[in-house]
């Protein structure tokens, strides 16, 4: 069924047919609307979860760790503050190999108080553990839902769906919202090999010394690494069932590129549209999208990138004191190839500027008449 | 680099999507512009045309000057940046002319369907464009649409801009109304197609 939704009822849509039994949340614009609709499902009868209401985001994500342990398929959603007060959780959840997933609506860092979009509320929480996949339309992020507990429960690692503030949070577009029955049939009920249960009583995150620490930390990274094959595999399995998919990476209209543009988020869809009136004036320029940022799809970005002469990376995120945060991925994922492609950073849209075609178009025409990068750091429209 | 202040550049940029209609609406916080731009998002997407409405970004206030959009195309809309030259204008609340520049970027030639009392022709100032008026607020009160000082056009006001502009049929506009609304969805139908019936326009 095909209906007209705002980006956050669509994540509402999708927690509805994954059937979620536990969602313990607190609200925070831009995201609130998605917690409201989940309660109002609820209220309805036609969720049947246990949603809980707590008193902050750090409590929010311990009522998702004491249930997901319990066995049960949860979910939760927040923004910026929000999910940066439950980072101690976060790791939490992600070392106790706990398959929650959550939708957290990039909405930029304060002060100065700002509720609009870029992500470096999630690039905050990297090495935190969670999988995290930026999408770029609401139908993406309703899908990804759905995609991200088969994922999670397959790897047992948590999952962060990415999704821009008001440009797809309050941004009402057509949805096919997927029938009920095929969801069941592709996303089976979570059955966990160990839980908390009374009868068969274990302990659950313990004093390890370093004799089981480090080894469990390789666990975690090698689930890491099979997350990229399994995540692939989930979306194989999508399209063959809703006729839908994304991959962990997109090249768009990459073929003879000489110049690739990478992006994440909406920028990557508002890219399309440049990529396309280029390519109708013959320009060789595609687009790299980089849809599954951790863990970060090396080997995918390197057979993309490896035959364009130059790259120019969008972000719409900063770490202060070195750069766009893609960008270091996309350097870092390029070095040990030897094929040393010249990496122009570009940083774009902070706290919800609007990143438009013509900004687009600006960064790619900076990048064509320059052979080197020059500055490591590249701000797009500055004021002062 | 500087870039992305250059308005003109805008327009010139944004002609190539010349099959793309954009609309602006404007109200205050509390009168229904975000619901209208969906409902008409709805209604369009009914008639099999793609679809892509969303609030300003503002923080909203009640009463407070606010806008919403809708784009309107026969292909995907993957455009997800601000509109910055409508083709169309609904303003909600006439008051709104003398606080915020609300014709900023709107199209030589585009419609302005204003919420008044008053005839098109009390509009003398803008000589660029088309002007309608139906007096929604009388129309929304008479059908128990809210109150007389705070009356709901938004349902009521989707009626003028279906006979205006012809962009979308009154009747999918109805229908949409008649779906959507969860309350006095008779009365909001009724409001929808009296407007459709009343509107005035310049061309006249």
């Amino acid at each position: 069924m095909k209906k007209v939704l705002m980006g956050n009822h669509a994540v509402a849509y999708g927690v509805l047919l994954a059937r979620v039994g536990v969602i313990s949340a607190y609200p925070i614009t831009p995201q609130t609307t998605i917690v409201e609709k989940l309660s109002d499902l609820c209220a309805r009868g036609e969720l049947n979860a246990k949603l809980i209401d707590v008193e902050s985001e750090h409590s929010a994500m311990a009522g998702c760790i004491g249930a997901s342990a319990a066995g049960v398929r949860t979910f939760t959603a927040t923004s910026s503050q929000g999910l940066a007060l439950m980072h101690e959780l976060l790791h939490w959840a992600a070392g106790a190999r706990l398959p929650i997933v959550m939708a957290n609506v990039n909405r930029a860092m304060g002060p100065p108080w700002n509720i609009w979009t870029d992500q470096n509320d999630s690039l905050s929480q990297r090495d935190t553990g969670w999988m995290q996949f930026y999408c770029e339309s609401n139908q993406e992020v309703l899908d990804t839902v759905i995609q991200a507990f088969k994922i999670s429960e397959k790897v047992l690692l948590p999952s962060m769906i990415l999704l821009d503030g008001f440009f797809l949070s309050h941004t009402s577009e057509p949805v096919d919202i997927p029938d009920q029955e095929k969801v069941d049939s592709y996303l089976p009920e979570y059955k966990p090999k160990y839980k908390l249960d009374v009868k068969f009583p274990l302990s659950f995150g313990n004093l390890t010394d370093e004799n089981y620490y480090y080894e469990l930390r390789y666990k975690m990274q090698e689930a890491m690494e099979k997350a990229k094959n399994i995540a692939t595999e989930v979306d194989a399995e999508f399209l063959s069932t809703f006729g839908r998919s994304y991959g962990i990476v997109e090249s768009y209209r990459c073929d003879n590129a000489d110049l690739i543009t990478v992006t994440s988020g909406t920028i990557s869809s508002t890219t399309r549209v440049v990529i396309d009136k280029l390519r109708d004036k013959g320009k060789k320029i595609g687009m790299l999208k980089i849809k599954m940022f951790r863990p970060f799809p090396v080997e995918d970005v390197r057979m993309a990138l490896e035959n364009a002469k130059k790259v120019a990376v969008i972000d719409r995120n900063i770490s202060f004191g070195n750069g766009g945060i893609f960008c270091q991925e996309v350097k870092s994922a390029m070095y040990n190839t030897g094929n040393h492609i010249p990496v122009f950073g570009y940083i774009a849209g902070l706290g919800g500027r609007d990143v438009t075609p013509m900004v687009i178009e600006d960064i790619i025409d900076f990048t064509m008449r320059h052979d080197r990068p020059g500055d490591d750091i590249h701000w797009v429209g500055l004021k002062i | 680099m500087r870039a992305g202040n250059n308005t003109l550049t805008f327009s010139i940029l944004f002609s190539i999507f010349s099959e793309m209609i954009e609309i602006r609406i404007h109200g205050r916080g509390g009168q229904g512009a975000f619901t209208a731009s969906n409902l008409l998002a709805s209604a369009l997407f009914k008639e099999e045309k793609h679809v892509q409405s969303f609030p300003s970004f503002n923080a909203e206030r009640r009463g407070a000057p606010t806008a919403a959009f809708i784009r309107i195309d026969d292909s995907i809309i993957r455009l997800r940046c601000e509109v910055y030259t409508p083709d169309h204008l609904i303003v909600l609340d006439p008051t709104l002319f003398t606080i915020v520049d609300v014709t900023h970027g709107l199209k030589d030639g585009g419609w302005i369907i204003i919420n008044s009392d008053k005839r098109p022709d009390d509009f003398p100032s803008f000589t660029k464009f088309k002007v309608a008026t139906v007096d929604a607020n009388s129309i929304a009160v008479k059908h128990h649409l809210g109150s007389h000082t705070a009356p709901i056009v938004n349902t009521a006001i989707l009626g003028a801009f279906s006979k205006i502009t012809g962009i979308v049929g009154i009747d999918a506009v109805l229908a949409v109304v008649e779906e959507s609304i969860p309350l006095k969805k008779g009365e909001n139908v009724a409001a929808a197609r009296e407007t459709y019936e009343k509107v005035n326009t310049t061309e006249d």
